[in-house]
């Protein structure tokens, strides 16, 4: 169980402002989605959390500690990390890749053994991947690919988790599947922060939507009272229906706000 | 074939050529009469042509072709990119050029560690170089370009170290460091840069786990849990050790780095760490069957080591270079 916490966080790249006083809070079972434009500071969100990039001002908290300043793998192992940018340099097995979500607990590569081949096993399961897990990479479609590498993440079984788009380039069975192991993740008292395009998809599994506008957090709140037409039009420029049958929800684009 | 068997299918067959080097050439001698020499026995020739002129030369071949199949292994997995290799990134020219300042200035002969540290020094400037050249430029093609420079930059100095050669002793002596050889080679040779050279390897295999997982990009490999700049200092000092004393030994011998880890990729998953060692097996059998080749071909004025590793092995790295996808980087 780890608490994420992100306070004030300015991210200045060159003369840019990419993050301005962006503050949200994670606890022990939730799912947080951020939400927001291209260009809003999602990714940069996450990666200053890491310390991948250097924050400006603020504070970040990932179990009590500041994940920049853990060694990489003590941060590893409490922070689980998948960044929107996925490439694979050789054309290594599924099975590899997700092996080396357990990097940081020491796996040599190939091999693991004992409780890390059982987290390995447990991952590829979870996505839907065991016929497909010693199999080069370079033969696999972009979605499965895509599971490939959340199925890494999964590995690492960290208490905290930073996704970076994981449904990007998944078919909408996929799409669910995954969302609904980073929901099952959450609920088994672990802190998820996901960076989704659709809202709609958002609302449907996450505790919270955090909306980042320019910079800053506009909102955070349940879908209940943060997905509205007037948050559509503020955050993404455009004219929305949003509308909630049955708790699911739908929102229609009509146009520019 | 697992791991297991890769390695020792390869290590038979690197035992095999250095057997078969101490068997071949102008004087054949039968296996008894090697094995008889290399207990020992035998006549005082035979324990001659063996022991010094003959498996000196072979060891030389084998230790230098795995100093370079490995620092060419481990600088791909590090560059993500299947053409680093040390000859190709300019840090052999580099390394060479160390040791041609030496021999111009005549102190090859007068101190025996002097050459392999001057050789050490070029290679690990080169290394260091394109590290932060890396850094820098983001992509590994210009970052090639830049080693391709350093090169040729390299080349451009000892070609005028060689136009200003005092003596036509210190010219060839030259001309064999820059084109690359082990003829001649004693086991006295061997032993100033041999500690250089294991400590080389030891490093690069210590930072072999951070490869593996810089198969996932920078980004991804920090993500799970890589020092990323602990990774690229032990590739660094690593290859740069390795690389500078096997130019001590041979000179600057290019292509084995590159060839020796493309073959063994698709025998371990391609799992950059599992590419080190087979890489070292394999780059050492090259050159030693190479270097016998070269001793047997019957030509008046024997072939340079390089110059057959050159032949080789350039158009396997354009064919790699062709048979790249653009989009990869």
């Amino acid at each position: 169980m780890a608490e994420l916490s992100v306070q004030d966080v300015d991210v200045t790249l060159g003369r840019h402002e990419v993050l301005r006083g962006a503050s949200v809070r994670v606890r022990p079972g939730e799912l947080v989605t951020l939400l927001g434009p291209n260009g809003a500071g999602k990714t940069m969100l996450l990666r200053s959390v890491l310390g991948v990039v250097d924050r400006g001002r603020g504070k970040v908290r990932a179990g009590g500690d500041d994940p920049a300043r853990l060694p990489a793998a003590e941060r590893a192992r409490r922070v689980a990390y998948l960044p929107q940018s996925r490439p694979l340099a050789w054309p290594v097995r599924v099975r590899d890749v997700v092996a080396l979500g357990r990097f940081a607990h020491g796996v040599s590569s190939g091999r693991p053994r004992g409780e890390d081949a059982a987290a390995v096993e447990r991952a590829l399961s979870a996505c839907d991947l065991q016929a497909l897990a010693d199999r080069p990479c370079d033969t696999l479609s972009g979605g499965e690919l895509c599971r490939a590498h959340v199925a890494r993440a999964m590995a690492a079984e960290a208490p905290i988790l930073l996704a970076d788009e994981p449904t990007e380039a998944l078919d909408p069975l996929h799409e669910h599947q995954v969302m609904s192991l980073i929901r099952g993740y959450a609920d088994a008292g672990n802190a998820a922060l996901v960076v989704l395009h659709e809202a709609a998809l958002a609302a449907r599994f996450a505790d919270r939507l955090a909306w980042l506008h320019g910079g800053r957090i506009v909102a955070d709140g349940p879908p209940e009272t943060t997905l509205t037409p007037a948050r559509m039009a503020e955050v993404y420029g455009v004219r929305a229906g949003v509308r909630r049958i049955d708790g699911d929800w739908s929102v229609s684009i009509a146009g520019p706000a | 074939m697992t791991d297991r068997g890769v390695l020792i299918t390869l290590a038979a067959a690197v035992l095999a050529a250095l057997a078969a080097a101490c068997l071949v050439g102008s004087t054949p001698l039968g296996l008894d009469r090697v094995l008889s020499a290399l207990a020992g026995g035998a006549s005082a020739g035979d324990r001659v042509v063996v022991w010094e002129i003959r498996l000196p030369r072979a060891v030389a071949a084998l230790v230098v072709g795995a100093a370079l199949g490995t620092s060419g292994a481990a600088l791909q997995g590090l560059l993500r990119n299947p053409l680093a290799e040390p000859g190709v990134l300019g840090v052999s020219a580099t390394a060479a050029l160390g040791a041609t300042f030496v021999i111009y200035y005549g102190l090859a002969n007068t101190q025996a560690f002097a050459l392999p540290l001057a050789a050490i020094a070029g290679a690990l400037a080169a290394t260091a170089l394109l590290t932060v050249a890396a850094v820098r430029v983001g992509s590994v093609v210009t970052l090639i370009l830049v080693g391709v420079g350093l090169s040729s930059f390299a080349g451009a100095l000892m070609a005028l170290l060689m136009n200003l050669a005092p003596h036509p002793f210190s010219l060839s002596d030259m001309l064999n460091w820059m084109l690359g050889t082990v003829a001649n080679r004693s086991f006295d040779d061997l032993v100033p840069p041999a500690p250089f050279l294991l400590a080389g390897l030891a490093i690069l295999f210590a930072g072999r786990r951070g490869l593996s997982a810089l198969t996932l990009g920078e980004e991804g490999a920090a993500a799970v849990g890589v020092d990323l700049p602990r990774t690229r200092r032990l590739v660094v000092v690593g290859a740069g050790l390795a690389t500078g004393a096997a130019v001590a030994i041979a000179g600057a011998i290019g292509f084995v780095g590159i060839v020796a880890p493309h073959l063994v990729r698709p025998l371990v998953n391609h799992d950059p760490a599992r590419t080190l060692v087979p890489s070292a097996l394999l780059a050492g059998l090259l050159l030693v069957l190479a270097d016998i080749g070269v001793r047997v071909a019957p030509t008046d004025t024997e072939l340079k080591l390089g110059v057959v590793a050159a032949l080789l092995g350039a158009p396997v790295f354009v064919w790699i270079a062709a048979r790249r996808r653009t989009s990869s980087g």
